[in-house]
């Protein structure tokens, strides 16, 4: 494994607050399945709760890391290294400490309580929302020198997309209610990775009655089967272009 | 062996390089000065590839530095301001540049051992003084048997004993023939290392010129002294044999 990619695990390690999210996952998730008796039910509000947590915990603990690494950045720039290895490096061992965690702590209860189709989908799922939180912070991050800003700009951006975006979807849903909006509404929703995230458990689950709207319209027009690979594509183009903007923008960055 | 070629850089309306031009050979002592904020770290960063200029070229051994990594092997480096992350110790510092940089040869560890940091390994850097952090600078600089040294204000921060450790170790490489390129204000202090002088203001080059030349044709016997009456023979207009080599 490269150099700097093991440095900057480590250095993670040591930090701790990843190890803290690893109990609190761990916690939350065999609180979860011991509550309920169904297994299902418990996929189910653990995919709520994780929809809120690790986003959260991606997107501001990435975005403190990027700031406080840029001393690091600017001895290595210096160094005979390509500029965008040190960013993609950066990138990687944030990616891998806050996927593990999230596989150690939520995933293996899951795969023991839920050994199934949901339960693989919601780990899928925990994966691939904490790439894309990581590679958001990566883009808002680089846009800004000033950490105070880039912090409260990761805060409100996780607001948006945890709480706002829902509320804008249901405004709209009332708004326009007359109208024929399904294809509208099936196109906004790419724009919440969440959204699109719940959609794909639940289409898995196939559970109607707790599909919402743009679920439900996703089941309509492109079947289950589909219908989660399609959200499943989005959310990789949610992983990759936030962090190639970001990565164009460091290349050409003055430090 | 570097060579700088029209340059320019802003920052937003501020021109910091303005068409720059400079050819700096090995085996030469460069000195580097000029008023706070005329461009000299602009100048060094971007023969390092950390400041991006908005045009013009930067050769290093026939090659353009724009699209390459590998020639910065050939170079130390040492910032005016060295930042390093917090919770590193200094060994680990030093242990992860040289596995980042794959070196293999024999690494030049003297001015490590006279500044004393192999006695305190195990230091954070989030502990050190600022005289201490320029220390462990420095030694990177050199730690690499690099053919270029750049060295932005190098004495500044330092007591005089390091200091003139420094100077010495500067001396020594320079012996060796070695390109060095020193940036700095406290002109008494490079009097007697430098071969070469390039007198920045206001992003550009005012001249560029070998020692003996500067002082012969200004009669005076300190570097100091010679570049203030290049100066104020400038802002008089009087328009003088040392303008005109300064052209060339």
């Amino acid at each position: 494994m490269n150099r700097i990619i093991k440095f900057v695990i480590v250095d993670i390690m040591r930090n701790k607050v990843v190890l803290a999210y690893t109990v609190l996952m761990a916690i939350l998730s065999w609180g979860v399945f011991s509550l309920e008796d169904n297994g299902s039910k418990g996929v189910l509000t653990l995919l709520n709760l994780i929809l809120l947590n690790v986003p959260l915990v991606s997107i501001v603990f990435s975005t403190i890391y990027i700031y406080n690494s840029s001393e690091f950045i600017e001895l290595l720039l210096s160094q005979p290294i390509k500029r965008s290895k040190i960013w993609v490096s950066l990138f990687a061992g944030l990616q891998f400490s806050l996927i593990s965690a999230f596989v150690i702590g939520a995933g293996i209860p899951i795969l023991v309580y839920a050994p199934s189709g949901f339960g693989i989908i919601m780990l899928l799922v925990g994966i691939i929302i904490t790439a894309v939180f990581v590679s958001i912070a990566f883009f808002s991050a680089i846009q800004t020198r000033d950490k105070a800003k880039g912090i409260g700009v990761a805060i409100l951006l996780w607001l948006y997309f945890a709480l706002l975006f829902d509320g804008l979807v249901l405004f709209l849903l009332f708004q326009f209610a007359e109208y024929p909006i399904e294809e509208a509404m099936m196109v906004l929703s790419a724009f919440s990775p969440i959204d699109l995230a719940r959609i794909m458990v639940l289409l898995q689950l196939d559970v109607s009655a707790m599909m919402g709207y743009t679920g439900a319209i996703f089941r309509q027009f492109f079947g289950t089967q589909s219908g989660i690979f399609i959200s499943f594509g989005v959310l990789l183009l949610w992983v990759l272009l936030p962090f190639m903007f970001s990565l164009r923008k460091f290349r050409t960055k003055d430090l | 062996m570097i060579d700088i070629r029209n340059l320019n850089k802003r920052f937003g309306k501020l021109s910091v390089l303005d068409d720059v031009s400079l050819l700096c050979e090995k085996g030469e002592c460069i000195a580097l000065i000029g008023p706070n904020g005329c461009g000299k770290t602009t100048l060094i960063k971007s023969i390092l590839g950390m400041v991006v200029p908005d045009s013009g070229e930067i050769l290093f051994n026939g090659k353009a530095v724009r699209k390459d990594y590998k020639y910065r092997e050939q170079i130390g480096y040492m910032p005016q301001i060295g930042r390093y992350p917090d919770n590193m110790s200094i060994g680990q510092i030093f242990e992860t540049i040289r596995e980042i940089r794959h070196y293999q040869g024999e690494t030049d560890d003297e001015l490590m051992r006279q500044f004393g940091l192999d006695r305190m390994f195990d230091k954070r850097m989030r502990t050190l003084s600022g005289g201490t952090t320029q220390k462990v600078s420095a030694s990177l600089a050199f730690l690499f048997n690099p053919e270029v040294l750049i060295l932005d204000e190098p004495t500044a921060g330092l007591d005089p004993i390091a200091s003139e450790i420094l100077k010495e170790k500067i001396i020594a490489e320079k012996e060796k023939g070695k390109l060095i390129l020193i940036t700095s204000h406290l002109l008494s202090e490079l009097d007697d290392l430098i071969t070469r002088i390039i007198f920045m203001q206001d992003g550009k080059v005012q001249f560029h010129l070998p020692v003996e030349e500067l002082l012969s044709s200004t009669s005076e016997h300190r570097i100091s002294a010679a570049i203030a009456k290049v100066m104020r023979d400038r802002a008089e207009g009087t328009t003088k044999a040392i303008h005109n080599s300064a052209e060339k």
